[in-house]
């Protein structure tokens, strides 16, 4: 585990073996205990923190990708206020449903694996290319998964050879796919897809991409008890990045409360939320 | 059968260091820098794409001279290392310190070992604090020592006379434009005396910013922004240099 686990504390042979640029081949070598797919799996099943909605939406010059802020267990609320969606690198993001525990070692290493390419060779990947190392670590997951500790993520970024935003979603057994325009993951996801299916437009600015998510997170607390919606006395509020040409930002928490509080207030009025045109 | 003959371990030690010694010298010199807001590294490097400097860390940076594939082996070694460390511990466990240990062990071991031929590379491992007095640079000869440097450094082949340029000259708290002069005017004087111009292009460039808002600190300064440094810097002493020159200021 240790660079020197022998006497003399030199570099082991597997550090300065020429070849691989990614950090999870190296773990593989030298400590595959540490690589989340190596583990032995005991019998039997636990119950863990669940991290529940995520969506994404695209824009001309980038991608929103937000989450709300509720894990549960059970019928239990495990936790109001879990972060699930990170920054991967400069220019992409990754939310999180499923297993919180499993999912943010899942990002932590996914998060280095594209820093330890990018230290190594000079050069980032391509926006394809992360998306695939995402979706070999989620078939690393699958055997968890099969015991109800599925992982399932919603990758976005911002393509800088096509130059726009682009969103891919996964399924438990890794299988990748593009989304084009929005997209849902999370047990809130149903609602969250309905709402924006209604309310998305391919020429939306920025701020109403932003806004875009925080309604589609509103419908899916609405309906999906798992879901947390804005949380106005403890001022928990939806987790909004968007990732354009000048990478990745998280919304400030001032931001995300405006948003969240000013689609709360208009929801006072139409609970339902802002409706669509009949034909 | 012929019996080897007989060389003593100091006269077997001595030759493995000239070896090594004598094939830094064919490299250029590099140096590093401390400057107000974090450390600069500053070489003479005609290629785009084979990098002396590089990021290992949040905070870390290594330089390196001497033969590429080597030093190049113990860069990802240490990449490796330090990501492996912040993934097993935490990000804050990976310091300069200890990666210089690791680097001198293993270079330490490969001098000594009979078996190994030496590895012809010295190394400099630099950690920005967030304070000029948090900056380490350690400076990793090819036998395997470690000297803990303050304010520059030099290695490579016209080392020694580049260091006791930048020892005479550099001084706490220089701006960025200012290291970067010094150290482009230490790299531009030639072993005999003589100084020769290095154009921008020729010039590689790197920075450990300790102002930088993201977590990582590593910056390449290429282009533009580099030939503006090198420009604001020359309209700025060619005010400033005479008066300076009778009157060193403190």
């Amino acid at each position: 585990m240790e660079a020197n686990p022998r006497s003399t504390g030199r570099l082991p042979a597997a550090f300065l073996t020429p070849g691989s640029s990614s950090f999870m081949d190296f773990l593989a070598d030298h400590s595959p205990e540490l690589l989340p797919g190596n583990r032995k799996l005991p019998e039997g099943i636990v119950e863990a923190p669940h991290g529940t909605t995520i969506v994404a939406a695209t824009f001309p010059g980038g991608v929103v990708l937000a989450g709300d802020r509720r894990a549960t267990m059970g019928n239990m609320i495990a936790q109001r206020d879990i972060e699930k969606v990170f920054p991967a690198d400069e220019y992409s993001a990754v939310g999180i449903a499923g297993t919180a525990g499993l999912a943010v070692e899942m990002v932590k290493l996914f998060q280095l694996e594209l820093e330890h390419f990018e230290k190594v060779e000079g050069a980032t990947l391509s926006l394809e290319g992360k998306a695939n190392r995402l979706s070999t670590m989620i078939r690393g997951n699958l055997g968890m998964a099969m015991q109800g500790l599925a992982v399932v993520p919603l990758f976005a970024g911002w393509d800088e050879g096509k130059e726009k935003g682009r969103i891919f979603s996964y399924d438990v057994t890794g299988g990748r796919s593009e989304e084009h325009g929005f997209a849902a993951t999370g047990s809130g996801s149903i609602f969250a897809r309905g709402s924006m299916k209604k309310l998305y437009r391919a020429d939306l600015t920025e701020e109403q991409a932003t806004t875009l998510v925080v309604q589609a997170l509103y419908d899916a607390a609405d309906d999906d008890s798992a879901t947390g919606g804005p949380d106005m006395a403890r001022r928990i509020f939806p987790i909004v990045t968007v990732i354009t040409d000048e990478g990745f930002r998280r919304l400030t928490e001032a931001e995300s409360s405006g948003l969240a509080r000013s689609v709360t207030e208009r929801r006072l009025e139409q609970p339902d939320g802002p409706r669509a045109a009949l034909l | 059968m012929s019996t080897p003959f007989y060389v003593s371990p100091q006269q077997a030690m001595a030759d493995r260091a000239e070896y090594a010694r004598k094939g830094i010298a064919r490299g250029r010199s590099l140096v590093v820098l401390q400057y107000t807001d974090g450390i600069v590294f500053v070489g003479e490097n005609p290629s785009r794409a084979l990098h002396k400097f590089s990021e290992i860390y949040d905070r870390i940076g290594f330089a390196a001279a001497g033969k590429y594939n080597e030093y190049e082996n113990l860069r990802i070694g240490g990449v490796r290392y330090a990501d492996l460390r912040g993934y097993t511990y935490d990000r804050d466990d990976v310091t300069a310190r200890g990666l210089a240990n690791v680097y001198a062990q293993t270079l330490g071991t490969i001098f000594s070992s009979a078996g190994e031929k030496p590895y012809e590379v010295e190394l400099v491992v630099a950690e920005v604090g967030s304070d000029p007095e948090g900056d380490q640079i350690y400076r990793l000869p090819h036998d395997g020592s470690i000297v803990d440097e303050h304010g520059s450094v030099a290695v490579g082949g016209n080392a020694e006379q580049i260091s006791s340029f930048l020892d005479q000259r550099h001084r706490d708290g220089m701006s960025l434009a200012e290291a970067l002069k010094l150290a482009v005017q230490a790299l531009s004087r030639d072993t005999n005396g003589t100084e020769r111009e290095i154009p921008a292009e020729r010039l590689e460039v790197a920075v450990l910013d300790r102002t930088r808002p993201q977590q990582r600190k590593f910056k390449r300064i290429v282009g533009r922004q580099l030939s503006r440094l090198l420009e604001a810097d020359n309209a700025a002493a060619a005010k400033t240099d005479e008066p300076s020159d009778e009157a060193p200021e403190e």
